[in-house]
């Protein structure tokens, strides 16, 4: 008698099919969010107005523009700074090193709303000194000073990126580079940075993201940005869809940022593919 | 012209006092939204990570959300939201009610919505690197589905997912100077009224983010100490 003749033939049971515990709830999770996103279409569908969308819709474009140019500006400048500081970060010199860690730490440690305040409000206290230095006309505008609090906070979170992404490039690297008879310029330009670069990219992503989340905070220094636009309308018209707009914008741009960042990440990581 | 000593003094010259109590607010706001936000988190992961697809769906709906909103914004749904639609479910039985909302509770479900999407991700990540056969090792010695996950995964899950929630509880931390706008007197708000008042804004809020930058520091000791209490990940084993 051979070992297959014990075995019956019989199919195995079939799975325990149908509908589970974990189906059903599964399921009426997500018909709760369909009803909410359907509330979500019957009550914007219903307070529809015209006269409100031709009121204030266009201030909801220039309050678009304004938030991305606050951001993009800020993370250019942001990166620009970032680049001393990781070096500061990186290097042996006791005294740099400790400058740029308090750096870092204290704008990685305080609420972005407390330095923009620290900013906007408390350098007013030095009007007399900054009208002498000639500066007061860029910390008189609320619009200036949010690009100079946000670019001195990103800069920080950018330089631990720049410092994490460099030293997650093995030392062999630099060694076979300078053994080749490479400049040090040369080696972080040629052989480290795009090797950074892959590491980088989606904590750069992330920070990108939590920059425009970030930015609605300028509103409550007078800044009319989206966030600023949506509070202007919403005391205006006492209108609830006002924030309701707001939030599907800034919806739609960071789920647009996301994909374009994991596509990137896709083609940057092609040769890693196999 | 009081100096700075005086102003920053407790009692009624200076401001200490005031301050104190917005420091009070922050950190009970905080300790307030941890606990739900972990909870949330938690159930999120598990939905996440079900063989179930709408409940995956369902989890990735919320996560989408909810880290996709500014946090002001959030908190602005939740606190002009709810008293609209609280007001519009009153005043089915009473014409006339008018709702108030909380603002510490409308910033405690908005800091914890946003803190329990980004949870959960922290726990999906640390369910993930639990290999399958402590499921099936716990299986093995007739252990319930709860017994396992209780027993076996959760002592090993907190372990991998405590750095992440350490840095999302520093966030949550900076996150709740959002509610001064929605006007509680929080630490920024209340060294706000002080800067108004005296005309020493860089003087209040430079002590502001000094009282923002203690809490982050007495937080990192808290944190190693769970950290050493549940053995840390680094600890040899």
């Amino acid at each position: 008698m051979s070992a297959a003749d014990t075995i019956d033939d019989e199919p195995p049971p079939p799975s325990a099919a149908g509908w589970t515990r974990q189906k059903i709830f599964g399921h009426a999770l997500v018909g709760l969010w369909g009803l909410a996103g359907a509330g979500l279409v019957w009550f914007l569908a219903t307070s529809w107005n015209t006269q409100l969308f031709e009121k204030y819709g266009p201030g909801y474009l220039s309050g678009l523009g304004v938030t991305l140019s606050l951001v993009a500006v800020s993370m250019v400048i942001g990166a620009i700074l970032s680049v001393p500081i990781a070096y500061g970060r990186m290097s042996r010199n006791p005294v740099l090193s400790w400058l740029a860690y308090a750096y870092v730490y204290f704008f990685r440690g305080t609420p972005l709303l407390a330095q923009t305040f620290l900013v906007y409000y408390g350098l007013g206290e030095f009007r007399p000194q900054l009208q002498e230095l000639g500066l007061w006309w860029f910390f008189r505008e609320a619009w200036y000073c949010a690009i100079f609090a946000f670019s001195l906070n990103t800069a920080a979170y950018q330089a631990e990126m720049l410092r994490g992404a460099i030293e997650s490039v093995p030392r062999g690297q630099w060694e076979g580079a300078a053994s080749l008879g490479l400049h040090r310029l040369q080696i972080m330009r040629k052989i480290i940075l795009p090797q950074a670069a892959i590491v980088a990219l989606r904590p750069y992503g992330n920070e990108l993201i939590l920059m425009v989340k970030g930015s609605a905070i300028v509103s409550i220094i007078t800044v009319y940005d989206l966030m600023g636009i949506t509070r202007f309308t919403y005391s205006r018209t006492f209108d609830f869809q006002s924030y309701l707009w707001a939030a599907i914008i800034y919806l739609m741009i960071v789920e647009t940022l996301r994909h374009a960042i994991e596509w990137i990440e896709r083609r940057l990581t092609r040769h890693l593919k196999r | 012209m009081p100096s700075a000593w005086t102003l920053l003094s407790w009692g009624p010259e200076g401001w200490l006092d005031d301050i104190a109590y917005g420091v009070l607010v922050t950190v009970s706001l905080a300790l307030a939204t941890l606990p739900v936000g972990l909870a949330i988190g938690f159930l999120i992961a598990l939905a996440k990570q079900s063989k179930e697809p709408s409940l995956r769906l369902a989890g990735n709906v919320y996560t989408t959300i909810f880290r996709g909103l500014p946090e002001l914004l959030t908190l602005f749904l939740v606190f002009f939201g709810g008293q609209i639609g609280l007001q519009r479910l009153f005043q089915i039985f009473d014409p006339n009610a008018t709702v108030d909302v909380n603002a510490f509770v409308s910033g405690m479900i908005a800091l914890g919505v946003v803190f329990s999407s980004y949870a959960s991700e922290v726990f999906l990540s640390a369910f993930r690197a639990i290999p399958k056969g402590q499921y099936e090792g716990g299986y093995a010695v007739g252990l319930t589905n709860w017994q396992t996950m209780r027993l076996v995964v959760l002592p090993q899950l907190v372990r991998i997912a405590l750095p992440g929630l350490a840095n999302l509880w520093l966030i949550l931390l900076k996150d709740t100077a959002l509610v001064s706008a929605v006007g509680l007197s929080d630490i920024l708000r209340q060294t706000s009224i002080a800067a108004r008042v005296t005309k020493h804004a860089f003087l209040f809020f430079g002590f502001a983010t000094l009282v923002y930058l203690v809490l982050a520091i007495v937080s990192s000791f808290g944190i190693s100490a769970v950290e050493r209490a549940v053995g840390g990940r680094d600890e040899r084993r």
